[in-house]
């Protein structure tokens, strides 16, 4: 007894019992549910049934499936589009919140703030009403005060991606906007003062100090960016009140695998739909790692 | 001087605008709770201010009314405590582990920490609702809570936390007598408090928020969490406005005391996974 007892507290295995908890769930709910995937991926599997293997057929069949590049198409334009405003506007947010010309500063950074405390059910069905067709909902009101008929945004391919994008705006603006400003804690003020002695403009100062020496915040926001826009699907969930859209217009990766996996009991292609989408994701955020050189950094840390 | 002054004018007017904004949506949805459901399926979701046709009673509803709202939002809250304080717990002592020691594998054990953060928990949700099918566990709240209770982005955070406590104390600890546990429980713990605050508020606000696991978990209304609750409030046969818009203001409002309260730890929080220069 004692002889365990010495073993377990000796500081050779101290450490693994430490680190016991994160080994085991990650066994279990992340390593062991991944390779699953991947070997269900080459299978034709449905609970309830005895699965057969499948080759690469579930992959064969992804290519040709048009819903399935539909909704790739979506997941890409809305994640394209989420980073071409969710960075440069926060950062932009962040440094004049930061600047000396700003009054109100933690009220703003609050409110800002405040979106990103509702969950995407709540957020989801407010964005639905007031993106509703009727005339009477809020966005057509406003329309109509400058004379532009009332739109069915849910219906339609633009209107509808103009809603979802809007609901990750207002959810996410708040969040990245606070990634920056934590990001320029850590640029000492000695190098605006330096730059201002030399008469750099504060145009100057923000293309040639701010911008390069937040990049470890922007490739930090893009990485979660790409990785959340990829991954969407409950916020297209809210805002067509289930998952199906017409035409498929807000269907993402996630909701096609959701569709085949859940709703279609069809486990093996919805598993191939789930490798795809961690592969894409992978390869870009992997591209995009390199490119900025972080990728170094990372596996020192 | 004057130029200044007017930066500062129109910074704020600029800002002014931006949250003006940004409370609409919460404006829209506390003016809605005061009419009633069918009003808003009639002619939508706006700022039409008219108190003739605004009163109390979606909110005696809400209180008064034969529904599950507060068991869901009883669930929620018990929930979200029991799984903040596990994942906190379990977390804390794993990143004490990767911080304190040098042993064999902690690299790749680390870089399994980091691949959890890059890989989206979206690809899992089949598997893993096989295996908890297999497991016995379709329906029960250890179906949601085990998977995220060795939280990456938690162990990250306070690994963090740790390197920057002196080696000293734990040294100090073991000249003195005190066994491996007892560093970590009597001199580690106390000395990690103020990171538990920033780790509990954004544990706590995706775990009261938590959708899509939990909806594909739990099958049964009495143990329904409160998004799930009232996203089965939305049906195709006609939507229970009533409760829907009342219930969605209402269950904004703990989280947003909370984080009225503790501002400063949220910020930290949400900013804490963000790699620093």
């Amino acid at each position: 007894m004692t002889l365990i007892k010495r073993f377990i507290y000796s500081q050779k295995i101290a450490p693994y019992v430490f680190i016991l908890p994160f080994v085991l769930v990650f066994a279990i709910f992340w390593a062991y549910p991944l390779l699953n995937s991947f070997e269900m991926s080459f299978q034709k599997v449905s609970l309830g049934q005895e699965s057969s293997w499948a080759g690469v057929n579930n992959y064969t069949k992804l290519m040709g499936d048009t819903v399935f590049l539909k909704a790739v198409g979506n997941s890409f334009i809305y994640m394209v589009i989420t980073l071409v405003i969710l960075i440069p506007l926060p950062m932009l947010f962040a440094v004049l919140l930061n600047s000396k010309f700003m009054w109100g500063r933690e009220f703003f950074k609050a409110s800002f703030f405040f979106p990103a405390l509702t969950s995407v059910v709540v957020a989801g069905t407010i964005f639905r009403l007031m993106f509703g067709e009727m005339e009477g909902s809020m966005i057509n009101n406003i329309l109509a005060s400058i004379n532009i008929e009332p739109v069915k945004f849910l219906k339609g391919q633009v209107t509808g991606l103009i809603a979802l994008v809007a609901l990750a705006t207002w959810r996410w603006m708040g969040v990245n906007m606070l990634y920056f400003l934590s990001g320029l804690k850590n640029i000492p003020d000695d190098y605006y003062e330096a730059a201002a002695i030399d008469g750099a403009s504060k145009s100057q100062q923000f293309f040639k100090i701010t911008i390069p020496l937040l990049k470890p915040t922007s490739i930090y926001v893009l990485t979660i960016s790409i990785y959340a826009g990829l991954a969407m699907f409950t916020e297209s969930m809210m805002l067509w009140n289930g998952n199906n859209s017409p035409k498929n217009i807000g269907l993402t990766i996630v909701g096609y695998l959701y569709r085949q996996g859940i709703e279609k009991n069809n486990l093996g292609y919805a598993a191939a739909v789930g490798i795809v989408l961690l592969a894409i994701t992978m390869i870009i955020n992997i591209t995009q790692l390199t490119i900025s050189g972080m990728f170094k950094k990372e596996e020192q840390s | 001087m004057n130029k200044d002054k007017m930066m500062k004018i129109v910074l704020f007017f600029l800002f002014t605008l931006v949250c003006i904004l940004i409370l609409i949506p919460f404006y829209a949805i506390l003016l809605a709770s005061f009419k009633p459901g069918g009003d808003l399926v009639r002619y939508g979701l706006n700022l039409n201010f008219d108190l003739s046709m605004m009163s109390l009673n979606n909110f005696h509803y809400l209180f008064t009314g034969k529904h599950a709202y507060f068991d869901w939002f009883f669930n929620s809250v018990v929930l979200t405590v029991v799984q903040v304080a596990l994942t906190l717990i379990i977390s804390a002592t794993v990143a004490y582990g990767f911080a304190a020691y040098q042993f064999v594998g902690k690299n790749f054990l680390f870089i399994c920490v980091l691949m959890i953060m890059m890989v989206p928990f979206e690809i899992l949700l089949l598997p893993l609702y096989t295996l908890t099918n297999q497991l016995g566990l379709m329906n029960t709240y250890s179906a949601i809570i085990l998977p995220g209770i060795a939280s990456a982005a938690t162990i990250f955070f306070f690994r963090q936390y740790i390197s920057g406590i002196p080696r000293e104390i734990i040294s100090a600890g073991r000249v003195d007598g005190a066994s491996e546990y007892g560093i970590y429980v009597r001199l580690i713990l106390p000395i990690m408090k103020p990171s538990f605050a920033a780790m509990a508020i954004l544990n706590g606000m995706n775990s009261w928020n938590n959708f899509i696991w939990p909806f594909m978990v739990l099958s049964e209304t009495q143990k329904y969490t409160l998004p799930i609750g009232l996203k089965t409030l939305l049906t195709p046969y006609g939507n229970n406005y009533d409760l829907l818009i009342v219930g969605s203001f209402f269950s904004i409002i703990p989280i947003l005391i909370l984080f009225l309260s503790f501002q400063k730890y949220f910020i930290d929080g949400m900013t804490a996974g963000a790699v620093k220069g």
